[in-house]
């Protein structure tokens, strides 16, 4: 291998690792702070993915100002969601909730298929990001991927300031320490629940736009992002953002590079490198223990 | 006011009544098997194996309290041990089983071991890790057969039982069933049931008074493997092909789904939840009774899974108990 091509599988682990950061901190959110296994999470992917299918046509060359609407359709829809179907889970077992967004996933792709089809699409790249640049040699870098690792830096950083420098941050740190405790403060955890969830939903449906141009929109899509982002959850520790960035990254360069070296195997890196943190450090690597 | 006065009754007899039920409607269906048409008696194989699986897993969620997000690979790895250890002219029954309830145990316990040194919702995440792990492996390699999966040419067969011959199927299934049923039965009677449901109620309780709690939880684990290999094999031996889609995550949410909407803490409500799962599934998907709609079945189902869990949290169980107080296993 060399300098150059290793040098993209470096990005390319890294591009991938972030974009899975989006899904799994919002899934870590939501875990950590309302306690609530969210099975359909991948589905709210797959919504952003068909959200940037659907809007791409309408909104042409704006594609920022059609991330921007993406991201405000599904915070709503989040919103809702979670006042229609989670809010009265809290209290419940968690196999309850298992069970609740089990089901829900069954009925977005339901609706998925009946609103779109199940044929597999694919969303063009916008004309200003399209190309690619030299990286020397034959070796050349898609201008989108840089642009997509961009954002999700962007993004996490906002995710970082947000949660450690705000109040509402304060408050999602404390729910997800000890929910009980703020509810005993006096702040309105319902509140704070459905913001949370709206924001999960919100950049898990970011991702899934971002990812968009670069794989194609199709069926089942929220499934595999789905198990990979409980394997980062898992990895980084319940509840913890920088734990699940590290995660992320982790995965991304173990899944990428596992495909370059045992193509065979690849599928099953991520799973034994989870074993192998699991046996070290049964709370992940920066849970709390139980 | 005489009844405050009567002494307690004995002990119940040896068959005491509980089994009473169980027992006829193993005999019922039984005596039914022959006269069922071919589709019915499809039908009723697949329940009965649907069962099996899903009291594989009651013995790890309702009797346990380990709830496992990822049983499904135990029952597709019983099911490949089935096809890959038969030879081309067809296998022994007697070695086929006890192969595909060993392969399934023999992951069950490396999966186990690992996983019980978590808790709650880490424990739902890692038994699904592992078993997308397992998935990927028939997945990905050609090891066995890749995504098309492999087909098991002649049926395994044992003297004068002859797989190829449904109604032996069918026997043989209901003898599974039956089997499973009377072990997971006399195990919850058992000192080692007593501990596993101080193990649900309290675990530190059960540690602090001296019992190995990680040792029972394998155990169990590791029994709940074996029986839904168990089920694995049953089903290799009926559709004669195996896949990678068993072993997916949504077998393993499938089978949990039965025993919760059975009403967990029961093995009757496993048994019952089963056969609701399955019955729902078929009715939803069959165009002459509910149209259009059939196409999008799984839309119906997800609906009537909310609903169910909105308004009916304790199972189907939970649901006979509130009309009749004595109801419920």
């Amino acid at each position: 291998m060399d300098v150059a091509t290793f040098l993209v599988q470096c990005l390319n682990s890294v591009q991938y690792g972030l974009l899975l950061f989006l899904v799994a901190s919002g899934l870590t959110l939501i875990f950590g702070i309302m306690g609530v296994i969210n099975l359909a999470h991948g589905s709210f992917y797959m919504l952003g993915a068909y959200l940037a299918f659907s809007l791409a046509p309408a909104f042409g060359d704006q594609f920022l100002l059609m991330l921007a609407t993406g991201v405000l359709l599904s915070a709503v829809f989040g919103y809702l969601l979670e006042w229609a179907f989670f809010s009265f889970l809290y209290q419940r077992e968690h196999l309850q909730q298992v069970l609740m967004t089990y089901a829900l996933i069954l009925v977005f792709e339901e609706l998925r298929s009946i609103l779109v089809g199940n044929d597999v699409h694919g969303v063009k790249v916008p004309p200003w990001l399209d190309g690619s640049f030299s990286l020397g040699g034959l070796m050349s870098y898609p201008w989108y991927r840089l642009f997509a690792s961009a954002a999700c830096v962007l993004l996490a950083v906002a995710l970082y300031l947000v949660v450690n420098r705000t109040r509402l941050g304060m408050m999602i740190r404390a729910g997800a320490s000890n929910r009980d405790m703020v509810r005993g403060l006096g702040i309105d955890v319902t509140r704070l629940y459905r913001i949370v969830f709206a924001g999960g939903v919100a950049l898990a449906a970011l991702a899934g736009m971002i990812a968009a141009p670069m794989s194609s929109v199709y069926p089942g899509m929220g499934g595999s992002v789905l198990i990979v982002c409980f394997v980062v959850v898992v990895i980084g520790g319940i509840g913890s953002i920088t734990g699940a960035l590290i995660a992320s990254l982790l995965v991304g360069f173990v899944d990428t590079f596992g495909k370059v070296f045992f193509a065979e195997l690849s599928g099953m890196g991520i799973y034994v490198l989870m074993a192998i943190i699991l046996i070290w450090r049964p709370e992940g690597l920066l849970g709390r223990k139980t | 006011m005489t009844a405050v006065l009567t002494p307690k009754l004995p002990p119940a007899p040896a068959l005491p009544r509980r089994w009473l039920g169980p027992v006829l409607a193993a005999l019922a269906i039984a005596a039914l098997a022959p006269t069922l048409s071919p589709y019915l008696g499809d039908l009723v194989v697949k329940v009965m194996i649907l069962a099996i699986f899903a009291l594989s897993l009651e013995l790890l969620v309702g009797m346990t309290g380990l709830v496992s997000l990822g049983h499904a690979a135990f029952f597709g790895i019983g099911a490949y041990a089935t096809v890959l250890g038969s030879p081309e002219g067809g296998g022994n029954l007697a070695a086929l089983m006890p192969l595909a309830m060993g392969s399934a145990a023999g992951y069950a316990l490396f999966v186990g071991a690992l996983s019980l040194r978590t808790k709650g919702v880490y424990f739902i995440m890692v038994t699904l890790a592992f078993a997308q792990m397992a998935y990927f492996v028939f997945h990905d390699t050609r090891f066995g057969g890749g995504s098309d999966g492999i087909y098991l040419y002649v049926r395994p067969r044992l003297g004068p039982l002859d797989l190829e011959q449904r109604l032996h199927l069918f026997y043989l299934v209901l003898a599974a069933l039956a089997a499973t049923y009377g072990l997971l039965a006399t195990l919850r009677r058992s000192r080692f049931g007593a501990a596993l449901a101080g193990i649900r109620v309290n675990e530190q309780r059960m540690r602090a008074a001296g019992f190995p709690t990680y040792g029972y939880k394998l155990a169990a684990f590791v029994i709940a493997g074996a029986l839904a290999g168990l089920a694995g094999f049953l089903v290799a031996a009926r559709d004669g092909v195996v896949n990678p889609e068993m072993l997916s995550w949504h077998g393993s949410g499938e089978v949990l789904l039965m025993i919760i909407l059975g009403g967990l803490g029961h093995l009757r409500g496993a048994v019952l939840g089963a056969v609701a799962f399955t019955l729902l599934k078929e009715l939803l998907s069959t165009q002459a009774l509910v149209g259009p709609l059939a196409d999008h079945w799984q839309l119906t189902l997800g609906l009537a899974i909310i609903g169910f869990v909105a308004w009916l949290p304790k199972g189907l169980i939970g649901l006979a108990a509130r009309v009749s107080p004595k109801g419920g296993a």
